[in-house]
């Protein structure tokens, strides 16, 4: 075997990010590492090029112990990694970037081997960017800039490949051609670990799948088999005996809107994350959209709470207002609880909600205390303590809490329940239920847990490729087409 | 097969020329029948320009924020006077010591100082200035404190010759880092200053190259306050060991053009003899040159040698 990964352990605060995996990679394989977003397949990689250090466990490559160990020394043994976002040299053209991967790490080197122009050329036609070699990376199309970085990869010859997430913000087309040149790459030298949200995009491509979640490996199989095992799907769809968790009761069509989007759409660059979206959210109602990861469920958040520049127009309980500001968005009661909490760490609990409700007059804010800390009773007990010290499921829930303290009349969660276990899904379930129930404000949910979505959603939006491919009342959502097919 | 070429700027050999004939153009200022003000004014900016340069090789290319460039600078002077008032020493020697000694008091503040991430190595650095200008202070008798130590010893009275040790050493200083950050080195150097992480994955052991650049900035940073020291015949703690002057480095740097080199040195040149232009305005022409630093900070973000770029794109 060329990497032997066992028991691999890693800790972020309280949580278990990687809890315990093993799995084995030979030469002249592709592995796709699988798992819905926050289920440590990332970590993985990071622990196996060096960038982070496990607890315990080991890493061995050709049996030699390399967990632990500097991305340097670990890139100098023949592990090369491929980022989701990376920063080419701007000033360079194409080619010099390909001659810094070629360089050898000698401080006294001041002139380049004659052999490095022809193998940066030979990796620039492998990736098909020879015709961009003079120019700069600015230059070149948000795909080309991916075949840029596997080129620098490809260079080093590495033995083993790692790529993270090569098929983010790709459009289907470049997906489809960036998939083969992934498989052009397989070769009996080397073993490519790629790591995916997307089922779909791998489960042709690769040999095998480890699927991961909440920190371990529920499978390691053949891809038809994995995707056929009910953990993996219970995963991704949820357990299908949940559906008795289904509102049965459906929006009607004339409900009024508390949110209507129309034809929005956000660009990062050249990638396009949200393509000409349009979604109304009923007034008093709960709505989720749904989707993988990287389908653009943050980036509509973030466009209707004007963090983003968007294109189209935002509709917020019949007002549209000329500028949207992100703060005066937020002053007008639409208020995000967004997918990376973004709490004050180093602030306490009570702190934290007294920043949410710093508009509030003292005697309505200390009502508005009250009636979080009643809904988050952990909360009020660790009203003094620093918010990093809470663990993932609290913080989640003072994210919430500090977000209602702004009394939203609209209040949009982004992920609720990324990461955290799911004995802390009942108690942010009981919230939202209250919620609903008290009629005082509309709830705009993003998932990825659909089981999540469903079990509390009136109308549900899935979301694919930045565009909403499916709209309509959750009892008439069909889960399993919708996203593993 | 041919060798690449390791030059990495694609706008031919125009900008080598340019400069081949300002520095002729500097060289022969002396014989124009300038002033000696004049004179003056250039020298001290030409020393102002290599302070800039350094500071370039470490923020533009290595991305570190050197807030300290008066620690290094004066650890040069103060070497270099202490020796020379005590009689240890020609002046050859002084300097070459200056240099030397910015060098080791680079490397024993950097080696702990660059593996802190973040805002923290420019707040070590901006310490560490402070830490000397104490250190001074406290050894009074042997440094002379806050008035400084005068220097028995000159290189020359001529202020010709004078202008044109300062030409040679701002000349030599862009030299060496050109050609360095055109080098593989340089080509390491800046993709850490980007990206620092994928710098290591790509196997590059970056505290190393970090280090290194720290030296070269310190080595010339060192030899210019030394040159400077005899050039002005007394070394003063508010002259080469202060936060103010450090920063106005930093302004010089960015006002010419960060990640240029000769960007830097430009601003430096610009910057002093802006100051003293303006000094018939009294306390105003501090101000004006703020205002003048902050008005191209605002509008010409790549700096003075950024818009003859932009010039350039426009025709």
């Amino acid at each position: 075997m060329l990497l032997e990964v066992t028991d691999l352990l890693k800790r972020f605060g309280g949580l278990k990010a990687v809890d315990g995996v093993s799995f084995a990679v030979d030469r002249g394989e592709i592995l796709g590492l699988i798992g819905p977003n926050g289920s440590g397949k990332s970590t993985v990689m990071n622990l196996i090029m060096g960038v982070l250090k496990p607890d315990s466990g080991s890493i061995l490559l050709d049996s030699r112990e390399i967990g632990g160990r500097s991305p340097n020394r670990i890139a100098g043994h023949g592990v090369s990694m491929v980022f989701q976002h990376s920063r080419p040299l701007h000033q360079q053209t194409v080619l010099q970037n390909l001659y810094l991967a070629l360089l050898p790490n000698r401080l006294f080197n001041f002139r380049l081997s004659p052999d490095i122009d022809s193998r940066a050329h030979d990796a620039l036609k492998l990736v098909g960017l020879e015709h961009f070699a003079g120019r700069k990376p600015s230059e070149l199309p948000f795909a080309g800039l991916r075949r840029l970085e596997l080129a620098k990869s490809l260079v080093r010859k590495p033995s083993l490949l790692l790529l993270d997430e090569p098929f983010a913000g790709l459009s289907a087309s470049e997906m489809e051609e960036f998939s083969d040149l992934i498989r052009q790459l397989r070769s009996d030298e080397r073993a490519i670990i790629l790591v995916d949200h997307n089922v779909k995009g791998v489960r042709a491509l690769v040999d095998r799948i480890v699927a991961m979640s909440s920190g371990q490996k529920i499978a390691d199989d053949l891809p038809d088999h994995v995707l056929a095992s009910p953990r993996v799907r219970e995963v991704y769809l949820g357990r299908g005996d949940e559906a008795v968790f289904r509102r049965p009761h459906s929006p009607a069509p004339d409900a009024p809107s508390a949110l209507k989007v129309e034809h929005v759409s956000v660009r990062y660059g050249e990638a396009i994350a949200l393509d000409d979206v349009s979604l109304s959210v009923p007034r008093g109602e709960v709505t989720a959209v749904v989707g993988l990861n990287g389908a653009g469920k943050t980036s509509l958040f973030n466009a209707i709470c004007g963090i983003v520049p968007a294109s189209g127009t935002v509709e917020y309980e019949g007002r549209t207002p000329r500028a949207r500001r992100a703060y005066e968005i937020a002053r007008s009661g639409v208020v995000l609880c967004p997918e990376t909490r973004e709490l004050f760490t180093d602030m306490t609990v009570q702190e934290n909600l007294g920043i949410g409700g710093n508009a509030l007059a003292a005697a309505e804010k200390r009502r508005q205390t009250e009636f979080v800390e009643s809904l988050f009773p952990r909360l009020a007990e660790r009203r003094k303590q620093f918010a990093r010290t809470l663990s993932g499921g609290e913080q989640q829930q003072l994210a919430i809490a500090r977000a209602l303290m702004m009394k939203p009349s609209i209040l949009l969660i982004d992920e609720p329940t990324l990461g955290l276990a799911p004995i802390i899904f009942d108690a942010i379930s009981n919230v939202i239920e209250t919620l609903r129930e008290s009629g005082e404000l509309s709830l705009f949910l993003a998932e990825q847990n659909l089981t999540f979505a469903l079990r509390h959603a009136d109308l549900i939006h899935v979301m694919e490729h930045g565009k909403i491919k499916w709209s309509g009342p959750a009892g008439e959502f069909d889960a399993g087409s919708a996203l593993i097919a | 097969m041919t060798v690449p070429r390791s030059d990495r700027s694609d706008t031919g050999p125009w900008p080598y020329i340019v400069a081949a004939i300002v520095v002729c153009l500097l060289a022969a200022v002396p014989f124009l029948g300038v002033n000696a003000y004049l004179l003056s004014i250039l020298t001290l900016g030409l020393f102002f320009a290599v302070f800039a340069m350094c500071w370039d090789l470490l923020f533009g290319y290595a991305g570190e924020p050197n807030f300290g460039a008066t620690f290094l600078i004066g650890t040069g002077a103060y070497t270099a006077a202490l020796l020379s008032s005590n009689g240890l020493a020609s002046p050859a020697v002084c300097i070459v010591a200056g240099a030397i000694a910015a060098v080791v008091a680079g490397v024993l503040l950097a080696l702990p100082a660059l593996r802190l991430r973040g805002p923290y190595f420019g707040l070590v650095t901006l310490v560490a200035t402070l830490i000397l200008r104490q250190v001074i202070i406290l050894f009074s008798d042997y440094t002379g404190g806050e008035i400084g130590i005068a220097v028995p010893d000159i290189i020359t009275i001529s202020s010709t010759l004078n202008f044109y040790i300062a030409l040679g050493a701002a000349v030599l200083t862009a030299l060496v880092l050109r050609l360095l950050v055109n080098s593989p080195f340089g080509l390491v150097l800046e993709a850490i200053g980007q990206d620092p992480l994928n710098a290591r994955v790509l196997g590059f052991e970056i505290t190393k190259y970090k280090v290194s650049a720290f030296c070269v900035s310190a080595f010339f940073s060192g030899l210019a306050g030394a040159l400077m020291v005899f050039y002005l015949g007394t070394a003063s703690t508010n002259v080469f060991v202060d936060a103010s002057v450090g920063v106005q480095v930093i302004i010089a740097a960015i006002v010419g053009g960060r990640r240029t080199i000769v960007g830097p040195a430009i601003g430096g040149v610009f910057l002093i003899a802006a100051a003293q232009y303006l000094h018939p305005l009294g306390s105003l022409s501090e101000m004006g040159v703020a205002v003048v630093a902050l008005v191209i900070l605002l509008f010409l973000p790549g700096g003075l040698l950024g818009a003859t770029r932009l010039f350039r794109k426009a025709r």
